[in-house]
């Protein structure tokens, strides 16, 4: 009798592990139909090669990236000759800084964000004020607290350091001598005063210069992409059925990544191969202390429809049949209000702090934010309370770690050029 | 009465086998369902038709996609085919476009339009985009020899 019982719980001992070990096996195979479909479309191998963008005759042009990488580098645009693009979109730090707010010659009201992937965006800034990334450009170089320059002062800057590349890339440079070092429609009231008294003609001729800047500096940060992360090398295995998929990620990152595309609702906003729906979401994230009210899309969606630089705009290049989005743009305050664009998650654990205005300090405290769903502090927060344990939580940090990667550029576009 | 035959060991292990497979499929099931029930998040009784009678019978309204299937975040646009009851197509209406997803609390993305009149009570309607998987809901207010009506449509986008 005793011999059987000990017969039967080996047995049973055995039939569990057996159990176990098939799970564990069958483990890339539970992916269904519908959620390999999702990992497929979250795949960097999804991303499309970029389009043209008909708003800037030169996003493709070599020597103009070049031209625009050296102008990212360069501090003389600035008030104070000390900041360029690059002092907060720094290219060892996935080209942001890293603060909760942005230092230019002041500090700004918003958290840099990451230039990487920008180029698929149809609308730039975390309220989506801009329309390109050539649009987006010369928002800093006229801010008071990020470059805090102006038009002709940039202007002049180009005749003196640039003339030879501007000339062969724009044509040449019209007569600067007899203009204001500077002027510009910009908060600084003696550079706005001598902008107002130049005569149209000259002003139309400075912006010319002021927006072929942003052009090039859109066609050098065009060339600045993710790459493939951890997380790609296992969608590809699982896509080719390798049986060695499940080497790639830990059970709690793929447990992480259920839950992302599952019960945890990330995937709402978060879709695609940029970890973006390039859409605009309250999701009650708290304010900024010591920050002005920011309500977000519903003054963004109105900035861009009234932006001098817009795709409809004389400076655009495209026609206006090739600005859909501007076209058909949603313009509804009540429904905007505290709305902000879900950025990238590639390389997202290398790029605390979070949020808009950096509210949050680590991804436990983004985590935590979803999971609780506060009331928004304006607006309607589109979150239902996700009732997640601290363990879920922690599969879901682990697998966003997965999404780590490196740029995928020619290394030339990576330093400060020569 | 003689107890029943000892079972062989052989046939001991076989039930065992059994009872880990029966085991298995149970887990199996159980993560399918789990799945499944994601997945279904909608009401289950929806009607996903490309055609649909508006609300109080006045027209009968299909449409098609300038794609094979509905994209996620993808700027396309679609034809809509406006008839009257009787089969008739119906000319020259104004119609009005709106969409959300009714379990998430916002609209779309952008704002729709009808952008030109094809003929044969076609209207080409641009600027749609829908930035998400799930349910969505499509309403169309048409108004043509001063009557109106709306007709709603659902779709189930992956």
């Amino acid at each position: 009798m005793r011999s059987k019982r000990y017969l039967a719980l080996f047995l049973l001992f055995s039939g569990l592990s057996l159990l176990i070990a098939a799970c564990s096996s069958l483990l890339p195979t539970l992916w269904g139909e519908d959620e390999s479909a999702t990992l497929k479309n979250l795949w960097i191998g999804s991303l499309p090669p970029l389009s043209a963008d008909p708003s800037n005759q030169y996003a493709d042009n070599l020597d103009a990236a070049a031209f625009g990488q050296k102008l990212f580098f360069d501090t003389r645009f600035s008030s104070n000759s000390k900041v360029a693009c690059a002092t907060c979109h720094l290219p060892d730090k996935q080209f942001q800084d890293g603060t909760p707010l942005a230092n230019g010659v002041g500090t700004t009201n918003r958290r840099t964000m990451t230039i990487l992937g920008t180029a698929y965006s149809p609308w730039l800034f975390w309220d989506g004020r801009k329309d390109s990334q050539w649009a987006q450009a010369l928002g800093p170089m006229e801010s008071a607290v990020e470059h805090g320059g102006n038009r002709t002062l940039y202007a002049h800057l180009i005749a003196e350091f640039y003339a030879d590349k501007y000339t062969a890339l724009f044509g040449p440079l019209p007569d600067l001598s007899g203009l204001p070092n500077s002027a510009g429609p910009v908060a600084d009231s003696e550079a706005a005063a001598n902008w107002e008294a130049m005569s149209p003609q000259e002003k139309e001729v400075v912006t010319r210069i002021y927006v072929n800047i942003g052009k090039s500096i859109a066609a050098y940060e065009r060339r600045l992409n993710p790459g493939a992360s951890r997380f790609d090398q296992y969608v590809e295995a699982i896509l080719n059925n390798d049986p060695e998929a499940g080497d790639i990620l830990t059970q709690d990152e793929i447990a992480g990544l259920k839950l992302f595309i599952g019960e945890a609702n990330c995937i709402n906003c978060h879709n695609g191969p940029l970890f973006t729906n390039n859409d605009f979401h309250n999701t009650g994230v708290p304010t900024a202390k010591y920050l002005p009210d920011d309500v977000g899309r519903s003054l963004g969606a109105q900035q861009v429809l009234a932006d001098e630089f817009n795709c409809l705009s004389v400076y655009s290049d495209a026609q206006p049949d090739e600005c859909a989005e501007l076209n058909f743009l949603v313009t509804d305050e009540h429904q905007q209000e505290r709305q902000y664009k879900p950025p990238s998650l590639r390389n997202v654990a290398q790029r605390g702090p979070f949020m808009h205005a950096g509210q949050f300090a680590t991804l436990e405290e983004v985590l935590n934010h979803y999971n609780t769903a506060p009331q928004a502090p304006a607006g309607h927060s589109e979150l239902e309370p996700l009732n997640l344990t601290e363990k879920q939580i922690a599969q879901i940090i682990a697998f966003l770690k997965t999404l780590d990667g490196p740029i995928d550029a020619d290394p030339r576009w990576l330093t400060a050029p020569q | 009465m003689p107890s029943a035959t000892p079972l062989s060991k052989t046939t001991r292990i076989l039930i065992w086998i059994a009872v880990i497979l029966g085991g298995l499929t149970i887990v199996y099931a159980l993560s399918m369902s789990t799945m499944m029930s994601r997945l279904g998040n909608a009401p289950s009784d929806l009607d996903y038709s490309t055609t649909q009678e508006s609300d109080n019978g006045l027209y009968r309204v299909s449409y098609m996609t300038s794609t094979e299937t509905i994209p996620v975040n993808q700027m396309h646009e679609w034809t809509l085919h406006v008839e009257n009851a009787d089969g008739a197509p119906v000319e020259d209406a104004t119609i009005t476009v709106d969409g959300d997803m009714p379990q998430h609390g916002h609209g779309l993305p952008t704002s729709p339009r009808v952008t030109e009149y094809l003929g044969n009570g076609d209207y080409r309607v641009e600027g749609l985009k829908f930035q998400m998987g799930g349910w969505w809901l499509m309403d169309f207010t048409i108004t043509a020899n001063g009557q109106t009506d709306a007709v709603h449509f659902n779709m189930l986008l992956k």
